[in-house]
């Protein structure tokens, strides 16, 4: 952005100009308050997740899977057995340790709830990865070559839809749970948070696959593309250099949305038992433990319930946001 | 910018850039769930034309002649299906991959839409850009000062190199892309209907633009347009095709003058005058283009030509050449009188499809209206 004036007799007003296409949508971001707002709640509950080891280790000074089932704190200057003698946790206290209660198993729900947290933050973005990475080059391959190789993804990509996404991850998530997984040198364990990352991830990309693939369709035919022909390149350059960027907005605002679709099947998943295994702990997991003991001990529901509800709902305003502002004529469609 | 192509052809034959030899793209129509060809859509079909190194060649039509499929092959866009077309004496229909790639920048192209033919995501500089890298002989600051160079020779300010193509005008957008055409540093240049999708007063700069250009970089054009008023003021030669035949190729100032073809006089008849207290005698083109998958017998015109005969719906007439080099595909040719007939030859570069003899006669109605008085009513 280095101004070099030139003797031009006509001067415009905006002499760095460039005011490229994303630039603009983040301006038009900027206006919307609301999403904004939700914007920042999420970057919050991110960074209180992140904290999770700084608050075991100095404010609670107890681990995520730690056991204090028989022990006794006090509470308001009376003796309490963490998990009463009728195996009733104790609720909320006002006190560094078990802020959030605790567990049957004694646990500290506060702790749980920040690793859980960070599992299933993780979970949902490294199958939102997968997804993007898995969609955009399948929807490419497919959109641009079109002919067999269209045929070929785009079927295959039928097969993995047609199944209802909770039901294959399910399905998938119980398989491999036990076993792992091994594809050659590459061996994931059966415990591992890889694997329902990797399930979530390969469930959701017919679902941004089809889109991209159709905006690759009618990309590949404006005149942009003939024009870069013409200059000799290669089809991957046209690709990649031409057609990529102009999914990008496509792309930034699917991955917003996918994110929250991950963790809320995360958190389905694990509740089924499909998804992270115990001991380790995720909002799923949480859930389950919990709804055992709804009516007796209902905090041990409620903590992970509201801390679900206030993700997805703050990522997927967050979207909403972003799509209005990259795509002001709604040419993005979702669709579920 | 100072290199040149060597080609063994290129001393002998100086005056040929471009020949297109018989050329033939045919697009397969697939029909049913197993995609079974079940016919040819012939888009242009046996065109031979030259086209002289500093020359203009107008190529004008109705939309589906196939003018734009013509001019996409001559860059490549389109993959001919017959016959071939040379540059400089170099057969570009036999060249693949990177011998493909190393001629590209001779022969570029500027495209009807200019909002289409930028893309959206990139800064004028990387679009301007890519001709000179492509080149490969600047980089860094000389290949930045060049881009500006260059926007200023078009016509637009340098300082708005950094720019998107939105924060431009349709006008400006079109000087764009003519820049990137420019950039590769061209011999021949394929203008697609570059003003069509322009205000008339813009279309008049961006025309003397080209007219300009061509003056000081030693351009060659092909001028396609389906608007026979804008060709005629760029052009030296115009071929006008119909239904994927070249029928009439003049130099342009004589092909307004005397028509020979009918189509042509009916496409010179539809320009508008602008001036409302004047009555004229037009030859309407009545019904539609035919179908170019199943083109009509014998000349292709007769089903849409006042003055068609039973010859003209057998034998597919072949191009006469009359005087000057202006060649006409018709039996019976308007503006030419009898001794010019009989001193037509038959062209070098007709159709193989058509006549092997030519067979030339007045049009009846066209003679009848040459022998009456003029200023009657026509009924053709």
């Amino acid at each position: 952005m280095t101004d070099v004036v030139l003797g031009s007799a006509e001067k415009s007003a905006d002499p760095t100009g460039g005011a490229g296409p994303l630039r603009l949508a983040l301006r038009r971001l900027r206006r919307n308050r609301i999403a904004l707002a939700f914007g920042v709640l999420f970057v919050l509950i991110v960074i209180a997740c992140l904290l999770a080891p700084v608050y075991a280790a100095h404010i609670a000074h107890t681990g995520p899977n730690t056991n204090h089932i028989s022990e006794v704190i006090k509470v308001n200057g009376k003796d309490t057995n963490v998990v009463s003698l009728t195996d009733l946790p104790i609720g909320p206290t006002w006190h560094s340790q078990f802020l959030l209660g605790a567990d049957q198993n004694g646990r500290d729900v506060a702790v749980r709830l920040l690793y859980g947290g960070r599992t299933s933050l993780e979970i949902g973005l490294i199958a939102t990865l997968i997804t993007m990475i898995g969609a955009v080059l399948l929807g490419m391959l497919a959109g641009f070559f079109r002919g067999w190789v269209d045929t070929i993804i785009s079927r295959v990509l039928d097969l993995i839809w047609a199944y209802p996404a909770l039901l294959l991850g399910v399905a998938l998530g119980v398989s491999l749970a036990v076993g792992g997984l091994s594809i050659g040198p590459v061996h994931i364990a059966g415990g591992s948070n890889l694997i329902p990352a990797l399930v979530i991830g390969i469930v959701y990309i017919p679902y941004v696959a089809r889109p991209v693939r159709g905006e690759v369709l009618s990309l590949r035919e404006r005149e942009f593309v003939d024009a870069a022909r013409i200059l000799g390149y290669g089809r991957l350059r046209i690709m990649f250099g031409e057609v990529l960027p102009n999914l990008s907005s496509t792309l930034v605002v699917f991955f917003a949305l996918q994110l929250a679709q991950s963790i809320v099947l995360e958190a389905a998943l694990s509740f089924l038992g499909a998804g992270v295994q115990a001991p380790n702990a995720s909002w799923g997991t949480m859930l389950a433990d919990g709804v055992q003991d709804v009516t007796a001990s209902p905090h041990l529901t409620l903590v992970p319930g509201i801390a679900l509800v206030l993700t997805v709902l703050a990522v997927n305003i967050f979207g909403d946001g972003l799509r209005q502002a990259f795509d002001p004529r709604a040419r993005i469609r979702v669709e579920r | 910018m100072t290199d040149v192509v060597t080609s063994p052809a290129g001393t002998k034959a100086a005056a040929a850039l471009l020949e297109i030899d018989h050329l033939m793209v045919m697009f397969p129509v697939r029909a049913g769930t197993w995609g079974a060809v079940v016919g040819h859509v012939h888009a242009v079909d046996d065109v031979t034309l030259t086209l002289a190194e500093g020359e203009t060649l107008g190529l004008v039509g109705e939309s589906g002649c196939g003018k734009t499929t013509l001019a996409r092959t001559l860059v490549r866009l389109t993959e001919p299906t017959g016959g071939t077309i040379r540059f400089r004496g170099e057969d570009l229909t036999a060249k693949r991959n990177k011998d493909l790639r190393s001629f590209r920048r001779y022969v570029q192209m500027v495209f009807q839409d200019p909002q289409a033919s930028l893309n959206p995501r990139k800064r004028i500089s990387q679009i301007v850009g890519a001709g000179i890298r492509l080149r490969g002989t600047s980089k860094g600051m000389k290949a930045r000062r060049e881009v500006e160079e260059l926007l200023a020779r078009v016509g637009l300010d340098p300082d708005h190199a950094q720019r998107y193509p939105h924060e431009f005008s349709g006008g400006q957008r079109q000087r764009i892309g003519i820049a990137r055409a420019l950039a590769a540093d061209p011999k021949l240049v394929i203008l697609d209907e570059p003003v069509s999708a322009l205000d008339v007063s813009i279309q008049a700069q961006i025309v003397n633009l080209l007219d300009d250009l061509q003056d000081e970089f030693g351009l060659s054009y092909v001028f396609v347009a389906h608007d026979l008023s804008v060709v005629r003021h760029v052009s030296d030669r115009i071929a006008v095709m119909y239904l994927g035949k070249i029928v009439e190729l003049s130099s342009s100032d004589e092909l307004y003058a005397q028509p020979m073809h009918p189509y042509t006089a009916s496409l010179l008849d539809a320009i508008p005058i602008p001036d409302p207290d004047r009555r004229r005698d037009r030859r309407r083109l009545v019904g539609e283009l035919p179908s170019a998958t199943n083109p009509p017998p014998g000349c292709r015109f007769h089903t849409r030509c006042p003055w068609a005969t039973d010859l003209c719906t057998e034998v597919e007439p072949p191009l006469a050449e009359f005087a000057n080099g202006h060649e006409v595909a018709c039996h019976h040719p308007l503006n030419v009188g009898r001794t010019q007939l009989s001193e037509a030859i038959r062209s070098e570069s007709s159709p193989r499809s058509s006549g092997a003899e030519l067979t030339l006669s007045p049009a009846e109605a066209h003679r009848v209206e040459i022998d009456e008085a003029q200023g009657k009513d026509e009924t053709p």
